[in-house]
């Protein structure tokens, strides 16, 4: 289906929920409040003719130096995708600071576990119901989020505990 | 000398270290710590085409109690950095390490938030090797270096 007539949909689907749509080169979104999120997403998985069974990915973005203002600080980008129609679609959340909490989509699609715990590593944006929020890329010392545009490019956080401690028998380290 | 020539029997009189060297030399036992792109390249250096056994170099051992060079090949990040030096502790003496590429050296073009800027903040390094990724022929010229540097060493200053 069209990219155009899923963004149709959804924000039908949506109604005032939609907080902002667009287009760029053929590529549409739709953007959400946290609340609405699940109802989006599930919106898109369980109508058949859309059948968005895979979530490739949830990238974050930090807008607070960006040259077009928002009233928000972080937007959230959750790339859908469906095997059966081969089309895709993107949802985003509007996110206004690292106090608000946005619901884990681990439970609908199990590859969120650890792309929410990416996002939470590199922007700080907790995830509520995730199982197991933790660092996933930068190591456990680490202090901050390095992908916020606050964050000095170069600033540098050495790991220096021995080894053992790395290693773990804990079944939630997965 | 001299002496050799009168005995029945050939022989010739050398140093301990000249002897020890040169069986040191022939034989380094690579262990390859590729953690990105310059270890793809480390391929084209065993393989038929380079070929570092032409130096004696070509036992590839995933155990560092086996090795006694560490070839460390790529970015190595804040948190890879105690695994290195792990490894590295664990290989007996004597040892050596090359550098190998812009990254292991220096950080490469990534002076950022993770990644380590020269291994040298976590190893002694014998060797470095420029390029992004060395050509093979730099590697195996590296290799040829530290052959010489080993021929220098003495067999006293290890245990
Ligand atoms: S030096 Fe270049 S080729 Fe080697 S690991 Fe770094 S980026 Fe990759």
């Amino acid at each position: 289906m069209e990219q155009a007539r899923i963004s149709e949909m959804l924000q039908e689907f949506l109604g005032d929920r939609v907080v902002d749509a667009g287009e760029f080169r053929g590529q549409h979104w739709v953007t959400v409040r946290p609340d609405s999120l699940l109802d989006a997403l599930h919106y898109l998985r369980d109508t058949p003719e859309l059948d968005f069974n895979m979530l490739m990915d949830i990238g974050g973005v930090d807008y607070s130096e960006h040259p077009v203002p928002r009233a928000w600080r972080f937007e959230i980008a959750y790339q859908m995708y469906s095997l059966a129609h081969n089309h895709r679609f993107r949802v985003k959340v509007a996110v206004e600071d690292d106090s608000v909490e946005v619901p884990s989509v681990w439970k609908s699609w199990r590859t969120a576990n650890w792309q929410e715990r990416e996002v939470f590593d590199q922007f700080g944006i907790r995830f509520s119901g995730h199982p197991n929020l933790r660092r996933i890329l930068n190591h456990d010392d680490f202090v901050g989020h390095p992908l916020r545009k606050d964050y000095p490019i170069n600033r540098r956080q050495k790991l220096s505990r021995p080894i053992e401690n790395l290693l773990t028998d804990d079944p939630d380290w997965a | 000398m001299g002496l050799e020539s009168r005995s029945e029997t050939p022989y010739i009189t050398t140093t301990v270290d000249a002897v020890v060297n040169w069986g040191r030399k022939y034989s380094l036992w690579p262990m390859p710590f590729g953690t990105a792109c310059c270890a793809i390249e480390f391929m084209g250096i065993v393989g038929n085409r380079y070929d570092i056994s032409r130096f004696g170099a070509e036992l590839v051992r995933f155990s560092p109690r086996q090795a006694d060079l560490l070839l460390v090949m790529g970015t190595i990040t804040q948190k890879m950095a105690p695994v290195l030096r792990q490894i590295y502790d664990q290989m007996p003496d004597p040892k050596w390490v090359i550098s190998m590429g812009a990254c292991a050296s220096s950080g490469g073009f990534y002076d950022n938030y993770s990644v380590v800027q020269g291994i040298d903040e976590l190893v002694p390094v014998d060797v470095y090797v420029a390029g992004c990724p060395p050509r093979p022929e730099n590697v195996i010229g590296a290799v040829v270096k530290l052959q010489e540097k080993v021929t220098r060493e003495s067999t006293a200053q290890w245990r």
